[in-house]
C-alpha cells in the first residue's frame, strides 16, 4: 500500500514541477495559463491522492481537498484567461487563430 | 528518505512559479503565476502533512484551496474592470 501511494505521489510531483516550469518558459499568457492549469490540476489530484493511500485513515479528507481542486482550479483559470482576453493583452506572434475579436465587449489583442 | 525529493521538487516548482511573478510583462501573467503557485502549494501543504505526521495540515490545505479560489476570481473581475 505505501509503495503504490508512493509512486502516485511520485507521478503527481514530477507534473507538478512540469506546470511550475510551462509557467516559466511559454513565451504567451494563455499558453502559460494552460500549462499552469492542466498540469498542476492533475498533478495535486494524484499528490494529494497518493498521500491519502499511504495513511488510509485520512483518505476521506483528501479526496475531499483533491474534488475541490478538480472542481475549482479550471473554473478560476477559465476567469483569468478571459479576463486577460478582454484587457487586451498581446497574443503570441505565432498564434494561428484568434476569433474572440469578433465578439462583442472583445477589443482586438495588442491594442 | 524519497518524501524529501518530493519535497525538494514541488518547492522547486513553486520557485519558478515566483521567478515568473517577478519577471512577468503584465499584470495577467503575474496572477496566472500567484494562481498556479497557489494550488502547487496547496499539495505541498498536504504532503508536508504526511511527512510532519500533522492531520491538522489537511484543514490549513482545504481553507487555502478555497481561499485561492475566491481571490482568483475576484482578481479576474478586477482586471476585466468590472470591480
Amino acid at each position: 500500500m505505501t509503495l503504490v501511494g508512493t509512486i502516485v505521489t511520485a507521478i503527481g510531483t514530477v507534473f507538478l514541477f512540469l506546470g511550475g516550469l510551462g509557467v516559466f518558459r511559454f513565451p504567451d499568457v494563455y499558453n502559460r495559463l494552460q500549462a499552469g492549469t492542466k498540469c498542476t490540476t492533475l498533478g495535486a489530484f494524484l499528490t494529494i491522492i497518493g498521500v491519502g493511500i499511504m495513511e488510509p485513515t485520512w483518505f476521506v479528507k483528501c479526496l475531499l481537498i483533491a474534488c475541490f481542486i478538480l472542481l475549482t482550479n479550471p473554473i478560476s483559470s477559465h476567469a483569468l484567461g478571459r479576463a486577460a482576453r478582454k484587457s487586451g493583452v498581446p497574443l503570441w506572434e505565432g498564434t494561428v487563430l484568434d476569433k474572440t475579436g469578433e465578439f462583442e465587449g472583445y477589443q482586438k489583442a495588442g491594442e | 528518505m524519497s518524501h524529501l525529493v518530493f519535497v525538494t521538487i514541488i518547492g522547486a516548482g513553486i520557485l519558478l512559479c515566483l521567478f515568473r511573478m517577478l519577471k512577468g510583462p503584465s499584470s495577467a501573467d503575474r496572477a496566472v503565476a500567484v494562481d498556479t503557485a497557489a494550488t502547487v502549494t496547496t499539495a505541498l501543504l498536504v504532503l508536508l502533512g504526511f511527512v510532519f505526521k500533522r492531520y491538522v495540515y489537511l484543514d490549513v490545505a482545504l481553507v487555502y484551496a478555497v481561499l485561492t479560489f475566491i481571490g482568483a476570481v475576484a482578481i479576474a473581475r478586477y482586471l476585466e474592470g468590472g470591480l
